[in-house]
């Protein structure tokens, strides 16, 4: 134990000492996202796993012939002002590169504001990784040179989700519930457009929209679902509000199918219990028990080191976004986020999971998608391929229904983008 | 049909809860003239101590233990911090218990970091107390009542039939009197004040688990039983207990209610509600539902 | 025409403070200190505004965020039409039309508080500033919902070359609202009005024995006082281009309070110190550690148990003692105390931070100060820590005694002259 403790003094000292010796020479990149309040499980989920995937890539040498990543958290409490305050923040210490995924309102603010400030400040420009702020508009009518989204969209993702959904002969009575914000809009709309168009059979019994994390009781939600007789729910919530939805329906013995984008883990299998097994589906572009994956070691790795509470591998698509990342500082020979947004446009690259593709006319990555469903565990009766268990050891693991290629979901863009 | 009785349940045991908190800043307040603000503060602390103490001991111990560590606390509150500023008057007060309520916070912060914890129903109490057909009432909701009129009806015990609760209804009225006759009332008010955190301090342990316990709860329950003591009366405790039922039902049943007006459904005005009765009551009754006194 | 003779103090005070509001920016030139100093001058109006409620009028408010974010929305959507080049308008006067709507809603809501005063008014206060919050996020039309209203301040052909892009620019604008606000305000404070707020805030029966009703004289007051808030509200909506619920929130009603009496409610100028530290904890040190906020409290605990007359009063007490050239005296007591209390205070910082360390998921539990590092899940930091809160604890408690003694002196020896 002993040795341990001054193993660590002496590696904390040296990560000290490099990091003030080395900062000029790293290349910082902010990670603009919510670090307390009701969401911060879903903010330390994606820091810790960047931190992971930034040591792993120093570790192979960095990038520019050994140049170091770092990534430094900013909490944004969620709050699309709080985040042009850390953003004001993160100019004043000149940072160039920033990233940010939890909520499209605060995706909505950060791109205006980018966008405004290299307008102002040629040279100084800041670039906007976004990994999970999935709100169609941002690569549609609101998008911008200076943003590049790594994760499916909302659209996208309903338009899979659908597609499966349409062969379920068993869905007769859908009900919709909702956080009350653009994305939570995006996924009600486009799940009442794309069944209409692939099952005009089904039935919308319920449209619910609530407030953001600010729901503490879901009982009367679910009452509601209770009374309209609904087979299956769409939700496009995450973080507590998801985890205390699906806690509430456990607790009124709700008997629904789930369709979700956000079920998969951090916190959600284990809110659920056994109870969830077969009924709850996700739409995402990463489980730890999919076929063929090659991100397993990594995975692994990962799950080796994780904080206690975020167990998990979840965002592959950071993964990916790391990778190509790299792949455009060092296509660009430069460190200049304008130099680097040129190399990502249009960009191939293989992932661990198939080809993906930077689209050059919205910044939209286009990539393959599974439909999932958490069932028991193998340990646990389960079939043979639920391995891993979501979230430590919910008892519950996620299987593959359906893989859906990177061309299925792919939709149609108005972006007008505007090159500097 | 079964909708409607479940929804009620709900929004009686929700309404239970509140009049849980209520209780405590009423009876404070009638007392003390002090309007705490950190009441709510102390309902955090509940959680997360019956949340730490349920690791250790098991839930059953921590229903007991975190309350009097809650109550002990508020004591020492009392003692230290809200006598010596007593002197500046009652706006000192109010804003004492205001910076305590962001220490409080803070501290939650510092101690249990600023995610949720997972704080569980215990085994015993998880899965389905009865059907009302085909909807399951969750045992817990059941036990959340019945602590709740549990400790509704010893508090009427205790100000009604023992010697400290007359003592304590005396001082409500006419202080100087009852320290005339030789009672102790600087520690009546110590003994209050650390009951009515106490109180808060159980409803947190039993709201905690049934809920989320994170560091943003307080801050969410705060303001609304701030305006069920108001619209309940300042200082009535049948008033907040009416104010507290009414409030519970009426938030429960908005949501589920989809008829709209002027394109803005009854379910999305849910937060307002409260706020709105407030006002209404206000210029209709400023003194409340059972008030005795104006402001 | 009474003879009024030229009150020198006041013209250099004012000069001065405009002088040091002009060359602040030529001083600290960094961007950061450039982001604090233009956050501070919106403070600075901001609190003023709060304490024309409660030092002048004995209102205690926990919703005065309503009047200022209300403000600044109508601003945000005046900016917006005018970037449409739906009405010219300059977007230095901005802040007048956030003024204008801070006076509307507080002609609306303060002839539903004002009726009452004392208690019952913080809570009604308290509960309309709910009631506004949770109102933004239900009409998404005006209020944008989740995400606020954005915008862009750089509107228009540039006037003298000035767009308001640059920090530096917005810096001055927003320093010239803040002195033109300060001189109003304290002008407003000579006014009868002023003095009647005074009165009613002292003793309401009186005043109403005078003559005056004193619902009318809080209702004037807040409306007053809501002007000022609006305004600050749109040099905060020019300042970060965007608005949203945060802005009418219980966080920002609660902060403007602490801000205003840890400066110092009973004199005019408490707000303006108020102000500048409140800004300094809420950017800078929260730059430095996540505890920020725990201080901010603990000192806010600190003012109201031992100097409710919050920075000013300190400040204040000791003009007297200058003035009688007996100030040298109290050196040495007063640098003990300082001494005594940056002791406890090192002590009481380490053992916060190590307690945040060891619940912080994914930190490092090694702290480094000065050059020395140490674990945080080792047992020696902490007894050190503790010895040294403990050791600064005691010593303060002799220094506070060693300050009375001399301070009680001097006050005796003043007196008896």
């Amino acid at each position: 134990m002993k040795r341990h403790t001054v193993a660590a003094a002496a590696l904390g000292a040296a990560a000290l000492l490099a990091a003030a010796g080395a900062n000029a020479q790293n290349i910082r990149i902010a990670y603009i996202d919510p670090l307390s309040g009701p969401f911060a499980n879903v903010g330390e989920q994606g820091l810790a796993e960047f931190r992971f995937a930034v040591d792993q890539i120093n570790k192979r040498g960095g990038v520019l012939g050994g140049r170091k990543l770092e990534v430094i958290g900013f909490d944004n409490k969620v709050s699309p002002q709080e985040a042009l305050n850390q953003l004001k923040r993160v100019i004043d210490q000149g940072i160039r590169y920033i990233t940010q995924g939890n909520s499209s309102a605060v995706a909505g603010a950060l791109i205006e504001a980018v966008n405004r400030h290299n307008e102002r400040n040629p040279g100084k420009e800041i670039l906007y990784l976004n990994y999970a702020a999935v709100d169609p508009a941002y690569t549609n009518e609101k998008c911008s040179f200076w943003h590049f989204r790594f994760d499916a969209n909302s659209d996208m993702k309903m338009e899979s989700l659908t597609t499966w959904m349409a062969g379920n002969k068993n869905i007769k009575k859908v009900y919709l519930i909702n956080q009350d914000y653009s994305f939570g809009h995006a996924v009600k709309k486009a799940a009442r457009e794309y069944l209409a168009r692939k099952r005009p059979d089904i039935q919308i019994v319920g449209d619910d929209l609530h407030p953001l994390g600010k729901v503490s009781d879901f009982a009367p939600y679910v009452a509601k679902i209770k009374a309209s007789g609904a087979d299956s729910v769409i939700t496009g919530n995450w973080g507590n509000d998801m985890a205390l939805l699906v806690k509430a329906g456990r607790d009124a013995g709700l008997n629904v199918d789930w369709y979700t984008y956000y079920a998969g883990g951090l916190g959600t299998p284990t809110a659920m219990g056994e109870a969830a097994a077969g009924r709850v589906k996700i739409i995402a572009e990463y489980h730890a028990n999919v076929a063929n994956n090659k991100a397993a070691k990594w995975d692994a790795e990962y799950r080796k080191q994780a904080p206690k509470g975020n167990p998990d591998f979840y965002f592959l698509r950071g993964k990916i976004m790391w990778e190509m990342f790299v792949k455009a500082i060092n296509q660009a020979k430069s460190d200049d986020p304008k130099k680097v947004a040129y190399a990502l446009e249009g960009m191939r690259h293989e992932g661990d999971l198939g080809e993906v593709e930077m689209r050059r006319q919205d910044h939209q990555l286009i990539q393959p998608l599974y439909i999932m469903t958490l069932q028991k565990s193998a340990a646990r009766g389960g079939p043979k391929e639920a391995r891993i268990d979501a979230d430590g050891n919910s008892g519950l693991a996620l299987v593959t229904d359906a893989r859906m290629e990177a061309y299925t979901s792919a939709q149609p863009t108005s972006c007008n983008m505007k090159r500097p | 049909m079964e909708f409607v009785l479940v929804q009620t349940l709900n929004g009686i045991s929700y309404g239970l809860l509140l009049f849980m908190l209520s209780s405590g800043l009423t009876l404070v307040f009638s007392l003390m003239g002090v309007l705490n603000f950190a009441h709510a503060s102390f309902y955090m602390l509940g959680a997360y101590f019956a949340y730490q103490a349920s690791l250790q001991i098991g839930f059953w111990p921590a229903l007991v233990a975190a309350p009097l560590a809650v109550g002990a606390i508020g004591m020492l509150v009392e003692r230290f911090g809200l006598r010596p500023v007593h002197r500046y008057g009652h706006v000192a007060e109010l804003l004492f218990t205001f910076g305590l309520a962001y220490l409080i916070e803070e501290a939650v912060h510092l101690v249990w970091g600023r995610q949720a914890v997972p704080y569980r129903v215990p085994e015993q109490l998880d899965g389905p107390l009865f059907h009302i057909m085909s909807s399951a009432y969750p045992i817990y909701r059941g036990f959340m009542m019945l602590v709740a009129v549990a400790m509704l009806v010893s508090i009427w015990l205790a100000l009604t039939r023992t010697r400290i609760g007359l003592v304590i209804q005396a001082a409500l009225t006419h202080p100087q009197t009852v320290e005339a006759l030789g009672h102790n009332v600087p520690r009546v008010f110590m003994l209050v004040f650390g009951g009515g955190a106490a109180l808060a301090g159980l409803a947190g342990v039993i709201g905690g688990n049934a809920f989320v316990t994170e560091p943003g709860m307080a801050a969410a329950v705060g303001p609304i039983i701030f305006v069920i003591v108001v619209v309940g009366g300042m200082g009535s405790l049948a008033g907040a207990f009416i104010a507290s039922l009414v409030i519970g039902c009426m938030q429960t049943f908005a949501v589920s209610l989809d008829w709209s007006l002027g394109g803005i459904t009854i379910a999305q005005a849910a937060p307002v509600l409260p706020y709105l009765l407030m006002v209404l009551m206000l210029i209709v009754r400023p003194r409340g539902l059972m008030g005795t006194r104006e402001g | 025409m009474r003879y009024r003779p030229l009150n020198l103090g006041r013209w250099i005070l004012w000069g001065g403070t405009a002088l040091v509001l002009a060359i602040a920016p030529l001083v600290f030139t960094e961007s950061f200190a450039l982001t604090m100093m233009t956050q501070m001058g919106t403070m600075i109006i901001f609190a003023l505004s709060y304490n024309m409620l409660l030092g002048q009028g004995g209102m205690l408010s926990f919703g005065h965020a309503v009047y200022s974010g209300l403000g600044a929305y109508v601003t945000v959507h005046a900016l917006n039409l005018v970037g449409k080049g739906a009405f010219p308008f300059a977007v230095s006067l901005l802040p007048l039309v956030g003024g204008l709507a801070g006076l509307a809603f507080g002609v609306l809501f303060g002839y539903v508080t004002t009726r009452r005063a004392g208690t019952t008014f913080a809570m009604i206060s308290l509960g309309i500033g709910e009631m506004v919050y949770a109102c933004v996020l239900m009409l998404p039309g005006f209020f944008g919902g989740e995400a606020g209203v954005s915008t862009n301040r750089v509107v228009g052909q540039p006037f003298l070359g000035i767009t308001f892009g640059p920090a530096i620019e917005v810096y001055y604008l927003v320093a010239f609202w803040c002195f033109v606000c300060m001189a109003a305000m304290f002008a407003l404070t000579q006014t009868p009005l002023g003095r009647m707020a005074n009165a009613v805030r002292d003793n309401p029966e009186r005043a109403q024995f005078v003559g005056y009703d004193t619902q009318v004289v809080r209702f004037l007051q807040l409306c007053l006082s809501a002007f000022f808030a609006g305004v600050a509200g749109g040099l905060s909506c020019i300042n970060f281009e965007i608005v949203s619920s945060e802005n009418v929130s219980a966080i920002r009603s609660g902060g403007v309070l602490l801000a205003t009496f840890i400066g110092g409610v009973p004199f005019f100028f408490g707000p303006i110190v108020g102000a500048i530290v409140f800004i300094f904890f809420v950017v800078a040190l929260s730059g430095f550690t996540k505890a920020w906020l725990l201080y901010l409290g603990l000192f806010f605990l600190l003012m109201v148990l031992y100097a409710p007359g919050g920075i000013a009063s300190i400040l204040l007490m000791q003009i007297p003692v200058i003035r009688a050239r007996r100030f040298r005296e109290l050196l040495l007591p007063y640098a003990t105390a300082l001494g005594a209390a940056l002791v406890a205070l090192a002590g009481l910082v380490g053992i916060v931070e190590m307690v945040y360390r060891l619940s912080e998921q994914g930190a490092s539990t090694v702290l480094a100060v000065g050059g020395l590092s140490f674990d945080a899940r080792t047992a020696p930091p902490w007894f050190t820590f503790a010895l040294v809160l403990a050791a600064g604890l005691a010593a303060l408690h002799f220094a506070r005694r060693f300050v009375a003694a001399r301070w009680n002196a001097i006050q005796h020896e003043l007196a008896a002259r």
